[in-house]
């Protein structure tokens, strides 16, 4: 019988879909048996209360969940974010409900050891609840209590190797797609720079020294599987330079029906026989491609790397050899001016180990920059706004080019500096008046 | 609200033992967060970084960014993770009885 009833819960245990509610309540089966014997530290009950205050929130349609809460563990300044119920009396198995930040590997693979052990931890000091994973990345922990924090902490440091993740305002959790671990897209082994950019900056990422929060994520090529251009201050995105290869038997292949397009990602219609000319000559956003009776031609100066004809005809188009990363900055979600996606700052730079160009040149001198003048809870991406384009060329030291916009100004508010201008500021209007009379 | 009765003082603090209000702040206070945050001895530099929170709250009504915290007390924050575990928001604002942090943490 469960603690308490969740009439309108229920109703999202119908349908096809995974149901959250089932699992809970499976969960919460699972605690009040306790076959294994395990001894709870924190109430047993967590889930149901768990559901009860969620039940009560669908209710009132609004959250039950007090404002704020800081706690941690000591010498890190972030990685856990506290929550504490606002009606601890009657579901005293949420009162304290506080998120731990894992640190996930690079592309999320595990092995079912690693996972084991998580869970068996988990399931001793925390609620056994999860989210798999964060939309920064991070393997989260929902729910535990204070006491609770140092001693899973120890277990994790200690026992599995394994540390906290980012919260506050500091380097959160970087995070990857899964790159050339089983993709031939992949401009540059992300998970190794993921890694490497992660452990470097461990002491940005667990004490809180930054005007705001900064995300770094890596993306292996244009099609943004982690979608870096969109959530990251910093996104690193792999590109080449070279000619896209062209392997015409296989181009052959496609235009007579033996390899599906899009490696059979729209088979679920009939969309026809493929017409290499309206599916991927016409769509190229740069027309630089076209038929010369059998063989395919590419432009390749023309080319934008937009991955479009390479997503059609996968094993027939293949990235270049000469690659690297462009270096995109200012993602953000609308607080506090609006949104904003990354800005081109870096067209293209070697993402080879130990990525020290990257560091020096790109995100030591932008964050001496953005920690100097950011004002408090200002994102990169409007310090960029507010001091402008320029400035951040000018403390990178990167050349100014045509790649960095979409298109000039229009307007003609152009500011110069002194030097450039011939004779300076300093100007007597005596002189002026010399020539013309007032 | 929770209250801690210490050293012949009562304080009522928040879950996280953060002190309702600045006015309650005193000597004691700082005594009580001491033992809660596992600092072993109190040192002139723990002093000084309470010195410089207060004040900069009392001026402004917001505690300093970290980066101000630094300049003006002169400690890197390594040295001031080392003064204060928990670090300079839920460590030192704490002690100082400053409101708690808040925002995305």
């Amino acid at each position: 019988m469960a603690k308490h009833p969740t009439p309108m819960l229920d109703q999202l245990e119908s349908g096809p879909w995974p149901s959250f509610v089932s699992d809970l309540k499976q969960l919460a089966e699972a605690r009040a048996q306790n076959k294994e014997g395990v001894e709870f530290q924190i109430p047993a009950d967590v889930a149901e209360d768990l559901l009860g205050i969620l039940e009560l929130s669908y209710k009132h349609g609004r959250t039950h969940w007090k404002h704020g809460g800081i706690v941690g563990v000591f010498g890190y300044g972030g990685g856990v974010i506290g929550r504490y119920c606002d009606q601890p009396e009657e579901f005293s198995g949420v009162a304290h409900f506080h998120t731990m930040r894992i640190n996930q590997p690079g592309g999320k693979f595990y092995t079912s050891e690693y996972l084991r052990n998580l869970c068996d931890l988990w399931d001793f000091r925390g609620s056994g609840i999860t989210n798999m994973h964060g939309s920064t990345g991070d393997i989260i922990f929902l729910g535990t209590t204070t006491p609770q924090l140092e001693e899973i902490f120890f277990e994790l440091t200690h026992k599995y190797n394994q540390d906290l993740g980012g919260s506050g305002s500091n380097l959160r959790t970087p995070s990857d797609c899964i790159g050339q671990a089983r993709c031939e897209y992949a401009c540059y082994d992300t998970q190794a720079m993921c890694y490497d950019l992660t452990q470097e900056y461990q002491d940005e990422l667990h004490r809180p020294a930054f005007p705001y929060k900064f995300k770094f994520k890596f993306d292996g090529c244009p099609n943004c599987c982690v979608a870096s251009i969109a959530r990251a201050d910093f996104s690193f995105i792999g590109t080449w330079r070279d000619n896209i290869k062209i392997d015409q038997k296989a181009v052959q292949a496609y235009i007579g029906g033996e390899i599906p397009p899009n490696a059979g990602a729209h088979s679920g219609r009939d969309w026809g026989k493929f017409d290499i000319q309206a599916e991927v000559i016409d769509l190229c956003p740069t027309e630089c491609m076209a038929m010369d009776g059998k063989t395919l031609k590419i432009n390749d100066k023309e080319c934008n790397r937009c991955m479009h004809c390479i997503n059609v005809m996968p094993r027939a188009l293949r990235i270049g050899d000469d690659r690297g990363v462009s270096v995109l900055a200012g993602a953000k979600a609308p607080i506090l001016d609006g949104a904003q996606m990354g800005t081109l700052i870096v067209p293209f730079i070697s993402a080879e180990p130990p990525y020290t160009e990257i560091k020096e040149t790109v995100i030591e001198p932008i964050w001496d920059w953005w920690m100097e003048e950011g004002k408090n809870r200002e994102r990169l991406g409007e310090l960029m706004k507010r001091q402008g384009l320029q400035k951040l060329l000018e403390v990178t030291g990167l050349n100014p080019d045509p790649r960095m916009v979409q298109e000039p100004r229009s307007n003609p508010y152009i500011f110069w500096n002194e030097d450039e201008v011939e004779g300076g500021w300093e100007r007597d209007i005596n002189e002026f008046r010399k020539d013309h009379r007032r | 609200m929770p209250s801690v009765d210490f050293m012949g003082k009562t304080f009522t603090v928040d879950e996280d033992g953060f002190i309702d209000s600045y006015d309650n702040w005193c000597e004691e206070w700082v005594q009580w967060v001491k033992q809660q945050e596992g600092i072993d001895e109190l040192t002139e530099e723990h002093t000084k970084v309470i010195q410089v929170l207060q004040e900069y709250y009392e001026k402004n009504g917001i505690a300093p960014m970290v980066r101000v915290l630094s300049k003006v007390t002169g400690f890197k924050l390594k040295h001031i993770y080392e003064l204060f575990p928990s670090g300079p928001g839920k460590g030192a604002c704490k002690m100082a009885g400053l409101p708690k942090p808040t925002g995305c943490v």
